[in-house]
């Protein structure tokens, strides 16, 4: 039944950014304008809870949803199965979260 | 060398067996509403007695004769030459995703292991002491077993399933479909070990909706459409269950 | 590409398929350029100023295309599988690409 936990994990993983990535897109096209500066982006997220908590929880998400996603690939256009398989999806999805933890600490701690 | 002749079509036909094989090129004079099956009966006895090749019942009903026409998987009893040939000429294959047994005649275990275990299979609960069940065919559950039932048993939507292809052990669109009209039988007593058979691996999540056996169904069912409400009970089981 | 496949909806699932492996090989790029910020503000203007060039701008309209079209095609993914059967998903797989072109034309305009 491994299949049927993959399935759900990556559709409510999905759910859960639909929202989020309508806001992302919000964002990018409204703070591309004039170029993105360490400056403007750290000025609107340092600090703040709610960005800390909007990023926190996306890249959660995020890294739940792509391991799922490689390992559809890995298994069928790869034809990777077993172990190798789903040790390789744990590290994908181990990394993203840990990059993207640090990442969101980054522009979030000051 | 004759010269290529307009009132004949190239038909090149794939020969060999599960070790491997090639094309063969043939001409066969066209006639007017003629079949695939016609072309590939016309090969057999006119040119190559040896070729071999599947047919029952030539209207449509057995799903036998199912071959990969210049690429698509078609019941070749039904298709019209005058409908696929591309510049007077036809490619004729055995069924994809199936191994070949000879020439242009597969073998269907596999496609059939799957379809039990699927739990392809009917299991009423009445004898044939009891009355006949009454169910209303304006009943949702009915008309949803309805619209999936026209099964023929072909494989077309096997030969179509790219997920077949990456994923061996998946049960393919018929099986799927086969089942979720079980699930919507109301006489059927088996729903829980068939809904344990789909959602396991390789059942109904591996599906990627990418509707290419809705598309090449020769009777017009749309096995993702039906894999897609048994991906919905799956779903809700494992909410149910928890 | 096999005969078969010449149907749009292969062509969606396709679409989803590279798009969503694009920006999972993106989001390491991504993480690295926000985790520089923990180097402080000059070492993160640094590693963004390099967005600034021209090919970049193009590269980045061509993610905001991923994600846009990764995010309608998911939506119109997860309808299909949850809501009651429709037989108009052609025009929706069309349409989620069609607002995806929009939106990454959008940010194009307004980056450059």
């Amino acid at each position: 039944m491994i299949e049927l936990r993959l399935y759900l994990a990556q559709r409510i993983s999905a759910a859960i950014m639909a929202p989020l990535v309508l806001v992302h897109l919000g964002v990018m096209i409204y703070a591309i304008q004039g170029g993105v500066s360490a400056d403007e982006i750290l000025a609107r997220t340092r600090g703040s809870l709610l960005w800390g908590g909007f990023y926190g929880l996306f890249v959660i998400a995020v890294a739940v949803h792509a391991a799922i996603g490689l390992r559809n690939i890995l298994s069928e256009w790869l034809h990777l199965r077993g172990l190798l398989l789903s040790g390789l999806c744990w590290f994908i999805g181990f990394a993203l979260l840990a990059a993207g933890l640090r990442a969101v600490a980054a522009v979030v701690g000051s | 060398m004759p010269m290529p002749n307009s009132d004949h079509i190239k038909v090149k036909v794939w020969r060999g067996d599960a070790g491997g094989g090639s094309f063969a090129e043939f001409e066969v004079p066209q006639q007017p509403a003629q079949t695939v099956l016609d072309v590939v009966t016309w090969i057999q006895r006119h040119a190559d007695s040896t070729l071999s090749y599947r047919f029952a019942c030539r209207v449509g009903m057995c799903g036998s004769c199912a071959m990969m026409v210049n690429g698509i998987p078609r019941w070749t009893c039904r298709t019209h030459v005058n409908k696929v040939v591309q510049d007077n000429r036809l490619t004729v294959e055995p069924l994809r995703n199936l191994p070949v047994i000879k020439d242009l005649a597969c073998d269907m275990s596999e496609f059939f292991d799957k379809w039990k275990r699927a739990e392809g299979q009917f299991s009423g609960t009445n004898t044939r002491a009891q009355a006949v069940a009454a169910i209303s065919p304006a009943e949702p559950a009915r008309r949803a077993a309805n619209a999936a039932i026209e099964c023929i048993n072909c494989a077309i939507c096997y030969a179509a399933c790219d997920v077949v292809s990456w994923n061996p052990g998946y049960l393919g669109p018929a099986a799927l479909n086969r089942a979720w009209s079980l699930q919507n039988d109301s006489r059927d007593r088996r729903h829980g070990e068939r809904l344990r058979a789909i959602s396991a691996d390789g059942g109904c999540l591996s599906c990627h909706s990418q509707q290419g056996c809705a598309s090449y169904c020769p009777n017009e069912l749309n096995p993702t459409a039906s894999i897609a409400g048994l991906k919905k009970m799956a779903a809700s089981a494992f909410f149910r269950s928890r | 590409m096999k005969a078969h496949r010449r149907q749009p909806l292969y062509l969606a699932f396709l679409l989803h398929r590279l798009s969503g492996l694009g920006l999972a090989l993106f989001l390491p790029l991504h993480f690295y350029v926000l985790g520089r910020a923990l180097a402080g503000e000059a070492a993160f203007d640094e590693a963004l100023s390099w967005t600034e060039g021209p090919l970049v701008k193009l590269a980045e309209f061509g993610l905001v295309f991923l994600l846009a079209v990764h995010f309608f095609g998911g939506l119109r993914l997860l309808a299909l599988e949850n809501m009651p059967w429709s037989n108009q998903h052609k025009n929706y797989a069309a349409l989620a690409v069609a607002i995806a072109f929009f939106i990454a034309c959008g940010f194009l305009l307004r980056a450059v």
